[in-house]
């Protein structure tokens, strides 16, 4: 089993396959290329899941390693791998690709090859970030992964699109410079190398640790993106479509802190120690003053991405504790939070499908025309709110409980979500589902379709059994975040 | 069967029931529904029953189930902690959820949410029994949260109600509040101790005595360990028992169905506070601030809360601030390291306050749920069986000799004036008046109710200028008996209950007392430290009986208070009734502050609730719109500005680029030349 690519299999065959949905032609051939998008979807999921139980638990290199020259002349390879850090995410990735198909299904009726097309395209792209060990070839996975995002929300997206999509590009822009500019000197620096694992041990001086960490920290920020530079995300996902906003929050938001692990951290290590305070200051403004934000918002949408956004920040608050505990915690935070925000966004499709509004105040008593719509929307609200038994509890509780031994108050203010995260889900959930029916609109709803039940309850399985038994996931993570802190614990001054 | 599989299937009974009602609530019918969660809670008390005869008998269980996670040094695991303490409280949430279950069949028969109600009450069970048998503070941070996950649902029960889903989210946030307490306890614990394991725990908690943290910087005021858990971890239980100042969700959380009144707000979920604490004896007992900072609280909401009993109308919120209030109690016999005293009263207390709960929604039913008790009385004719059991759980409640009550409450009170523990002076004042306020609150419902002039069935309701006192009951769901109409007795799956908890009220004080305070039956569960903390033994040193403790009561202060609230209580309802009103009336601004329950409500809802949308906005509008965004679409509208400008560079004029090379190199000569020079 070892011997078939796998990596490669689960970046292309989803690309591959999107390309070849370009000609199966106009809508009219809806219904086909739906079934392909989905089969697609599916044996690309099919291949992932190898990479979980032909997984060494004991070792913490790269494991499934595949090694082919590029170009030769720069020393650049196709190289990839995984670890227990990128594993779960290839394999999580390719699950939302299979739930945005379905989610699209009935939903996207013009232009429906291309939209599929993008999503898969989109799904390979995103393995590819996952999987690279090459640093330019996980540039071009990490630039070409943005294009058929502006597609998605460019075309597929609201009325205010323009705006939205202009906002990201300025911002992601940005970033991306310093980013690439900070790989080109690595590359000098190392000898003429471009392996993200040479990187890793490659010495560096404390001036040249802070600029690149200080580069990666614009690119990465803004993916996750961090206080002060989030203000695209909320705009992004009010204009994106469902699927759009699904794969934005479950994976896109989550390459920025799988580049603090993967570049940021064992590059720079002494530049990571000495700007943790930094970081985690702004990880706990993202928690605190998002969750006041989160507060007040009035549109469904961008209330829960402000929630992301306080999400990620424990992400990125245990990351920056170098501790096991918050690490791996930061990890089952991101994965946790592709389950729980990507069902979050999907029932609120759900309910815009119906109503063409995302506006709180346009709802009110959802639960007695939706009752069973109204069951899975509770769950993830509470899922959203960090319950025990919901994935969304393990994260935040291990990054607390690694927060409060490296200082008491800090946890106090991070703990503070789980008042303001209560308060926000809930306060929503009581405007939205609960109260008597008021609206005329809402009277005339119609409970989820088999379709929806099936997508939903997908997901609910996933956040219960990530909630009640996190040890699967977990496990394959212990030894590559293990040998990560122990290399990130020695100063590469020399 | 070993204690491990009898803890398995008492936990996992309840929880099946609760699927099965649950998950097809909407195929099934009511009567499969019923049966399968009545059996499942059924088969939990029967297991809870063989356990307590294995741990009677000297068994002890200690060991994970599954490991739930593992990372670093740790490990976090499922796993059950069966003792004395762990079994007590199993029998009592088996035995009322069971009661609860069958009286619901009768309660709840008109309603269309039937089979999710029982799925609910069972999965509360599953989730009360993950809390108590849990062996670390993982699991008990689980079961904490669920049951307050399934007592949102349940006051929100009726979600078409604005006043129900109020009231639910309050309670949630609340209790949240209280939990951001818990959580960073168990966090220290973690961070000191190394393990959420309770055993490990308590083995090393001796190595930390006089260990401190630098909580307000080393120099400035370093904090005991210990007294930092156990206040931060006491914090989570002042929210889920509903202490001063975290006790404003449980009144308003009256609107969820009376049986989970009885279940969830008054014999078991609000008591998990004070089985914590017991549970936690061996840190407690090493922090003196800790004790007194829970007997103060306790003292304030024994004695206030009861006060706001006198003013209510609502029958179950009369209640719900006796409970309050007897929470209060039990708080102050933990504060006073009398851990078995407080036990004793959440298990006599769980008994006659489920059994006064169904005994207000049997009048509920009968008033075709109209709830103020002004427009009740000479129900005693009408609900013999309800009378009677009301009687007997108002008797228990006040402290009558002999019954459970009265064991519980008077030492509770002998505790608290054996201690010397700062705060316990002042507790036992609060105490001694609680006792006649006790008895007047109850007395006064009960008299309201079933005795007097029968007020019920008048034509219009809400008569009168005084329905302002609550805000929240809505007074149009309030249907009440029409006019001329009698009311009934309820049917037997109502009575039953009630019949079956009557007995313990009646007995479980004058047959449990000994063995349960006295026999060393928490020997092993409960540590005491009884050089510091002698309250305990001083109590066993003064105990002889059951019987001659139920005697010697009869010439006590509290029986005489509480006599006296009785019979104050008879002659303003029952022999003056036209008292009341000028009293009150003579009393306003007093009057004024109990019906505004002390203002707690409006200070939270103005400051925190306001405050934190006022803070909300204040950075979304100020934050990110103005400042972020604004510099965002500023830098956009500068590129723009500076592409306007360089555009006139752009002319396609010939002359205007061969001008601009000279005179750039005009400009590089001069330059060049003056650099030079100088």
């Amino acid at each position: 089993m070892s011997e078939a690519p796998l990596l490669s299999l689960a970046i292309w065959i989803p690309i591959f396959s999107g390309c070849a949905l370009l000609a199966t032609g106009g809508d009219r051939n809806a219904p086909l290329t739906r079934a392909l998008a989905l089969v697609a979807a599916l044996v690309g999921l099919a291949v992932t899941l190898p990479l979980y139980t032909g997984f060494d638990l004991a070792s913490s290199g790269m494991q499934f390693v595949e090694q082919h020259r590029w170009i030769a002349r720069f020393n650049i390879q196709y190289l990839l791998g995984v670890d227990g850090i990128s594993m779960l995410f290839v394999i999580l990735n390719s699950f939302i690709t299979v739930i945005v198909v379905l989610a699209g299904w009935r939903v996207i009726d013009h232009k429906v090859a291309q939209y599929n097309a993008a999503f898969l395209i989109m799904s390979g792209l995103m393995n590819g970030i996952f999987s690279s060990l090459d640093g330019v070839l996980f540039y071009v996975f990490f630039e070409a992964s943005l294009i058929p995002l502006y597609l998605i929300i460019g075309i597929w997206g609201g009325a205010n699109r323009v705006y939205a999509a202009f906002k990201f590009f300025l911002y992601t822009l940005a970033g991306s410079l310093p980013f690439l500019v900070a790989l080109l000197y690595l590359f000098f620096a190392s000898g003429g190398s471009f392996s993200i694992l040479d990187w890793h041990q490659t010495p560096l001086s404390h001036g040249e640790q802070i600029w690149i960490f200080l580069a990666f920290l614009v690119a990465f920020a803004v993916k996750i993106p961090m206080w002060p530079v989030h203000t695209w995300l909320p705009d992004a996902h009010v204009e994106a479509p469902t699927g759009g906003s699904i794969v934005l929050a479950a994976i896109a938001l989550k390459l920025g802190a799988y580049g603090f692990i993967r570049f940021s951290l064992p590059i720079a290590p002494d530049a990571a120690h000495e700007l943790a305070g930094l970081l985690i200051a702004l990880s706990l403004i993202a928690v605190v003053y998002i969750g006041f934000v989160a507060l007040v918002q009035e549109d469904m949408k961008k209330l829960v991405a402000y929630s992301s956004i306080a999400h990620m920040g424990f992400v990125t608050l245990g990351i920056f504790l170098f501790s096991q505990m918050g690490l791996e915690g930061a990890l089952v935070q991101m994965i946790s939070h592709g389950f729980v925000s990507g069902a979050m966004f999907f029932c609120i499709g759900v309910m815009y499908d119906r109503m063409h509004t995302r506006r709180i105040a346009d709802y009110g008593g959802v639960v007695n025309t939706m009752p069973k719509f109204a069951a899975f929307f509770m769950l993830f609200a509470m899922a959203n709110a960090g319950l025990p038994a919901t994935s969304g509890f393990v994260g935040e509780f291990m990054v607390i409980l690694s927060t409060i031994q490296t200082d008491f108050w800090l946890a106090f203010a991070a703990a503070t979500t789980l008042i303001l995260g209560a308060a926000y889900t809930l306060w929503m959930v009581k405007r939205v589902i609960f109260g008597a029916v008021t609206r005329e609109p809402v009277a005339q709803l119609k409970d989820v379709t088999p379709r929806e039940f099936a997508i939903l309850a997908l997901l609910a399985v996933a956040v219960i059994a990530m909630g009640v038994y996190p040890q699967p996931f977990t496990e394959v993570m212990h030894s590559s975040v293990n040998e990560l802190l122990r290399h990130v614990a020695v100063s590469k001054i020399q | 069967m070993d204690l491990k599989s009898l803890s398995l299937v008492a936990v996992f009974a309840p929880l099946a029931g609760a699927l099965v009602a649950g998950l097809f609530c909407r195929v099934i019918a009511r009567s499969v529904a019923h049966t399968a969660a009545i059996a499942g809670v059924a088969t939990a008390f029967v297991a809870a029953l063989l356990a307590f005869r294995e741990v009677a008998g000297g068994a002890r269980f200690n060991g994970t189930v599954y490991q739930w996670l593992t990372t670093g040094d740790y490990a976090f695991e499922v796993g059950f902690l069966i003792d004395p303490l762990t079994v007590s409280m199993m029998l009592v949430v088996t035995f009322v959820s069971l009661m609860v279950h069958i009286y619901t069949i009768g309660y709840m028969r008109d309603d269309p949410g039937y089979n999710r109600f029982f799925s609910y009450i069972s999965l509360f069970t599953f989730s009360m029994l993950m809390l108590v048998m849990s062996n670390n503070f993982m699991q008990l941070f689980f079961g904490w949260e669920a049951v307050g996950l399934v007592s949102y649902l349940l006051i929100g029960f009726w979600y078409t109600r604005p006043t129900a889903i109020f009231a639910n989210l309050k309670a949630f946030l609340v209790n949240r509040v209280g939990d951001f307490g818990f959580l960073l306890g168990i966090g220290l614990v973690l961070a000191y101790f190394g393990t959420l394991d309770y055993a490990a725990v308590f083995a090393r908690v001796p190595a930390l005595v006089g260990e401190t943290i630098p909580l307000f910087g080393a120099d400035v005021a370093a904090v005991s360990v210990i007294t930092a858990i156990c206040i931060l971890l006491f914090i989570g239980a002042m929210g889920k028992s509903a202490q001063v100042p975290l006790h404003v969700w449980l009144p308003d959380s009256m609107e969820g169905p009376t049986p989970i009144s009885a279940l969830i707000h008054a014999a078991t979920m609000v008591t998990a506070g004070i089985f914590m604490v017991a549970r936690m004896s061996p840190l407690f007992e090493l922090s003196d601030t800790a004790l007194s900072f829970i007997v103060i609280i306790g003292a304030i909401t024994a004695l206030f809360m009861g006060f706001l009993g006198i003013i209510q109308n609502d029958i179950k919120r009369v209640v719900a601030y006796s409970t309050l209030s007897q929470l209060g109690y039990m708080t102050v016999a933990l504060g006073v390291s009398a851990y078995p005293v407080a036990i004793f009263h959440l298990t006599t207390h769980a008994f006659f306050k489920a059994l006064l709960f169904l005994a207000a929604g049997s009048v509920i039913m009968a008033m075709h749920h109209d709830q103020d008790i002004r427009r009740m009385g000479g129900l005693a004719r009408y609900l013999p069986v309800t009378w009677i059991t009301s009687l007997i759980g108002s008797l228990a409640l006040i402290g009558t000799p002999l019954f459970a009550g009265f064991y519980s409450k008077d030492s509770i009170i002998e505790a608290v004036e054996a201690s010397s523990i700062p705060g316990a002076g002042l507790a036992y004042g609060a105490l001694l008046i609680g006792v006649f306020v006790t008895a007047f609150y109850s007395f006064r419902m009960f008299f309201l109710v079933f005795h007097g002039k029968e007020r019920f069935g008048a034509a219009s309701h809400g008569a009168g200028g005084h329905a302002a006192h609550d805000e929240h009951a809505s007074h149009d769901e309030h249907q009440g008996l029409p006019p001329g109409e009698k009311p009934h007795e309820s049917p037997w799956v109502v009575t039953l209950p009630l019949i079956l908890l009557a007995i313990p009220s009646l007995l479980i004080g004058y047959v449990a007392i000994e063995p349960m305070l006295f026999g060393g039956w928490f020997a092993d569960a409960i540590l005491i430290d009884e050089v510091a903390h002698p309250g305990m033994r001083e109590l066993a040193e003064h105990f002889h009986g059951a019987a001659a403790m139920a005697l010697h009561g009869l010439s006590s202060a509290p029986f005489w208070l509480a006599s006296s609230g009785v019979a104050l209580a008879w002659f303003l309802y029952l022999r003056r009734p036209d008292l009341p009103a000028v009293w009150q009336a003579r009393l306003g601004p007093l009057n004024t502050v109990l019906e505004n329950k002390y203002y707690f409500d409006r200070f939270y809802e103005t400051v925190f609730a306001g405050g934190a949308r006022l803070l909300g906005r204040g950075f979304w509008q100020g934050g990110d719109v103005r400042v972020i965004d604004g510099f965002i679409n500023g830098s956009a509208r500068f590129v723009g500005w500076a592409a306007a400008v360089l555009r006139f560079l752009q002319s396609g004029r010939i002359y205007h680029y061969a001008f601009t090379m000279i005179f750039g190199l005009l400009v590089l000569m001069t330059l060049t030349l003056w650099v030079g020079r100088a």
